[in-house]
């Protein structure tokens, strides 16, 4: 069995489940920290219900992302050995950093933001709340530095097939990191946005006249709104750089098969590699022109000229319209139900069924979007430096095949319980009363040995 | 700033990755250990184990990312010749450690009826988990290869380490936990401490035989009595240890915390006589530490970054312990 194409099956379906869950927890960390800071600040205990809940969704959320996230750490050692050997310099404290700056802060800050509220002061635990949330986006801070290094490497030199940092400065901010930090940080707000919309709208849909659910239905849509066009603007950004650094992935994902001036806008079709075009295109005159070069007449550079070295086309040609497509349909959900918000009316039952529905149009965005980035780096694993195929395992390809088998099992078993979960949550939310009406943090330590509830039940 | 030879380096990160692995063995056995030890026909027990380990158990997987983390960074080579030659018990371990793990949280949340399923994963998770480690362990002391007697060896071994989990789990629910469970988890110490005793004797006569260099270790040189030391600390703590657990448990909770301390030297001990027995070697008679070791440039700026961070982790994680001394019973969750 073919070994370099199982490891990359296996890689790429490790980090898609991996990154569901940090994209989640890097925003809603935040938002957590903003309900107990606005509750801190107002003692209303509507902010300590929204907190409690979406707690919940939060330590699922965290749970899920460290476990995946170990099985990460071996794969580059078990199945991508010519990996660290040729740029472990670089990838090594890059890695070390991560995990000596964020993982554990983040990991130990994590006990006392989950069952510390009665046991440290209330101001440690909203720092703990803090840096957890810094925690995590610390983590996504080191690992898309290494990332954007593997796409626009700078700041080394090779010798005799190894990479040495001869400037790290230039390491950690290469060409494309800026770009990609805010780029993959504002996905993460947005997919929070839209989980937060989806789940609260699920709620009032189910009848919860609470306050709670309305309150974070507001925050996120009127946070979507303003934060999904940013997205689309520091996307465009996005592309240009890589149009300077990586114009083949450029050309991939628009389907320009030949150089040419005045390039239309290819809004769908088949990309066909065998004819070197695009089957069944709708195009629009001149727009990829306008977009990438600011020119209608400017001139991009077509497959053809990176014969050999360009990436696989259909997969980053379909994945890039899927990530598009979902932020344009971002922002035009966020500004209309934030705009019946803002005029005081509560959404209709079709706008709350169209937010359900985009529950999690954030993960699939995300996806699309790191699909667009990594495919579109092949045949390269680092950019111009190393080559995927250079740096496989020697491992027998049916070990290889067995792994991949049980990780997708659990995978999937694994989504379901946690989507079901997370609705389950909304329902029982729906269900039991408001908890109490007295601020928990009050009612709580007053009661503390009165009214100690089983463990089963608050844990 | 000191320059360091790429020697130095190399001691210094094989030390500090043996040191994560070792906290890693004390700090997530115990939480392992609680999980091996579930009981599955007390649901308040079970509530109260897993709270005693809930705040800590993210914590004590770091250390394994930790240890996974420098060998990637500081040994590649050894990492990836470890790794590959473990290759299906690691995916076990991984797949085992991402049900426990989420059956943790899975528990708390879904409709009383699932519960138990995700107790049940738990436990197994749990169970798994320490025991692929153990394989790992036994195929490593056998020089990384697999024949009939080395497997059996790791399945000798891997039921040793599950023992060995089992045992730190219990006694820190002795310190955490109060009355009957406490009660309990005194009659499983002793239970799962038998098993670990007779394995660490086992490994003890084992590895100086499939082991030159551990041999001439143990039985040459200057150094040899004091290393003698090592075992007989070792099995004083198991003698001492099972006096204390006949007594406990006492008036006012006194010596509650004994059994543990004296299980985590057990671990340390261990830990150092095997350390010892495979220095200099980072892949048993293949190659060593100084050999596997990457660039000294990256090594350099990954200690002094460790030099700052290293005793920031130590301070909060400390705080985080004191915020949760003294029972579990009363741990809520918002
Ligand atoms: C943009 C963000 C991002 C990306 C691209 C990755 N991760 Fe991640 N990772 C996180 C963001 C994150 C996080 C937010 O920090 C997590 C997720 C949830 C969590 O608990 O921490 C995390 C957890 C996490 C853990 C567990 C940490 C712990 O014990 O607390 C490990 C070992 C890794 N990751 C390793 C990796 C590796 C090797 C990656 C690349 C191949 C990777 N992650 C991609
Ligand atoms: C978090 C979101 C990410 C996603 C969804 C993702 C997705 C993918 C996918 C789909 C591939 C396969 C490409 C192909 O083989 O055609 C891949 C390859 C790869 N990615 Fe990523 N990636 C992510 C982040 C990262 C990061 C942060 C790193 C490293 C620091 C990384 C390192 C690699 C490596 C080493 C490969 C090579 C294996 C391969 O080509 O399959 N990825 N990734
Ligand atoms: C609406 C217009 C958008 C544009 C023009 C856009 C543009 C881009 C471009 C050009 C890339 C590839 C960069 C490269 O690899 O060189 C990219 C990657 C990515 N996109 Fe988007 N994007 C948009 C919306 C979104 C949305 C709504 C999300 C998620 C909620 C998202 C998430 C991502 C992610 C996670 C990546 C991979 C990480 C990265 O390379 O930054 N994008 N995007």
């Amino acid at each position: 069995m073919d070994v370099l194409l199982l490891s990359r099956i296996q890689f790429a379906a490790n980090i898609s489940f991996h990154i569901l869950f940090p994209t989640i927890t890097i925003a809603l960390g935040w938002l957590l920290f903003y309900f107990k800071v606005r509750f801190d600040l107002s003692k209303h205990p509507v902010w300590m219900r929204a907190y409690r809940f979406w707690v919940k969704v939060f330590a699922l959320t965290f749970a899920l992302g460290v476990v995946s996230g170990i099985t990460m750490s071996f794969q580059f050692g078990t199945n991508w050995p010519g990996f660290m050997e040729s740029i472990g310099n670089i990838a090594g404290p890059l890695l070390a950093y991560e995990i000596l700056t964020a993982f554990f802060l983040e990991a130990t800050m994590l006990g006392i933001m989950l069952f510390g509220f009665n046991r440290v002061p209330p101001w440690a635990h909203t720092l703990a709340i803090f840096l957890v949330a810094f925690g995590t986006t610390m983590s996504a801070f080191w690992i898309l530095v290494l990332n954007s290094w593997m796409q626009t490497p700078a700041g080394f030199e090779m010798r005799d097939g190894i990479a040495y940092a001869t400037d790290w400065l230039a390491i950690v901010f290469n060409p494309s990191f800026p770009y990609r930090l805010s780029h993959t940080l504002l996905s993460s707000a947005l997919t929070v946005c839209f989980l937060v919309a989806g789940i609260s709208a699920y709620r009032i849909y189910r009848g919860d006249n609470k306050k709670a659910p309305n309150l974070t239905l507001k925050t996120a849509l009127f946070t979507a709104a303003i934060l999904a066009p940013s997205q689309a603007y520091v996307g465009d950004l996005h592309g240009l750089n890589t149009l300077e650094h990586q114009p083949a992935k450029i050309a991939a994902m628009e389907g320009v098969w030949q150089t040419e001036k005045g390039a239309p806008l290819v809004l769908f079709g088949l990309p066909d590699q065998t004819t070197q075009t695009n089957k069944y295109a709708i195009e629009i005159p001149n727009l990829a022109s306008l977009i990438l070069t600011h020119d209608p007449q400017g001139e991009i550079k077509g497959l053809n000229e990176f014969t050999g070295v360009h990436p696989p086309v259909a997969p980053v040609f379909f994945s890039f319209r899927v990530m598009v497509g979902m932020g344009f349909l971002m922002i035009t959900v966020a500004w209309w139900t934030s705009l019946s918000l803002a005029r005081g009316q509560s959404l209709s039952r079709f706008q709350l069924r169209v937010l359900m529905a985009m529950t999690f149009s954030g993960w699939l965005a995300t996806l699309a979007g790191w699909y667009v980035t990594e495919i579109g780096r092949q045949p390269y694993l680092v950019h111009g430096v190393l080559k995927t195929a250079d740096a496989v395992t020697t491992i027998a390809g049916e070990n290889v095949a067995l792994t991949l088998a049980a990780y997708l099992c659990i995978y999937v078993v694994l989504l379901v319980a946690y989507i079901k979960t997370l609705f389950g949550l909304a329902r029982k939310a729906v269900d039991v009363e408001e908890y109490d009406l007295t601020p928990p943090g009050i009612s709580a330590s007053q009661n503390r040995h009165s009214q100690r509830k089983p463990l089963g039940e608050t844990l | 700033m000191i320059d360091f030879t790429h020697d130095q380096l190399a001691l210094i990160f094989a030390g500090l990755t043996a040191l994560s692995i070792l906290l890693y063995a004390i700090l997530d056995g115990y939480d392992l250990g609680v999980g091996i030890c579930l009981p599955l026909d007390n649901e308040a027990w079970r509530d109260t184990s897993i709270a005693s380990i809930g705040p800590f158990w993210d914590a004590n997987e770091t250390w394994l990312v930790l240890a996974v983390g420098l060998l990637l960074v500081a040994f590649p080579k050894a990492h990836s010749a470890i790794l590959n030659a473990l290759y299906l018990p690691a995916t076990t371990l991984l797949i085992a450690l991402i049900l426990r793990g989420v059956a943790f949280d899975f528990r708390a949340k879904v409709n009383p009826e699932y519960k138990m399923r995700w107790d049940i994963t738990f436990k197994v998770g749990s169970i798994l988990a320490a025991f692929s480690q153990g394989f790992m362990l036994g195929i490593y002391v056998m020089g990384l290869e697999y024949t009939v007697l080395s497997s059996l060896f790791a399945v000798f071994s891997g039921i040793c380490v599950t023992a060995a989990y089992a045992l730190i789990g219990n006694t820190w629910l002795v310190l955490k936990t109060s009355g009957q469970l406490q009660r309990h988890a005194i009659i499983r110490c002793k239970q799962a401490g038998t098993l670990c005793f007779s394995g660490i004797l086992a490994v003890c006569l084992v590895n100086p035989l499939v082991n030159a260099n551990a041999l001439a270790v143990w039985t040459q040189g200057p150094f040899a009595y004091l290393y003698a030391a090592i075992p007989f600390t070792c099995f004083t703590m198991f003698v001492l240890g099972y006096m204390v657990l006949k007594r406990l448990p006492l008036e006012n909770d006194l010596g509650a915390g004994l059994p543990f301390l004296m299980t985590s030297l057990i671990f340390i001990t261990c830990f150092i006589g095997l350390a010892l027995s495979f220095y200099p070697y980072a892949v048993p008679n293949k190659l060593t530490i100084y050999q596997a070791a990457s660039a000294k440039p990256s090594l350099e700026i990954i200690f002094y970054g460790a030099l700052v961070v290293v005793p920031i982790i130590a301070a909060y994680t400390c705080v985080a312990y004191y915020a949760f001394r003294g029972k579990a019973d009363e741990l809520k969750y918002y």
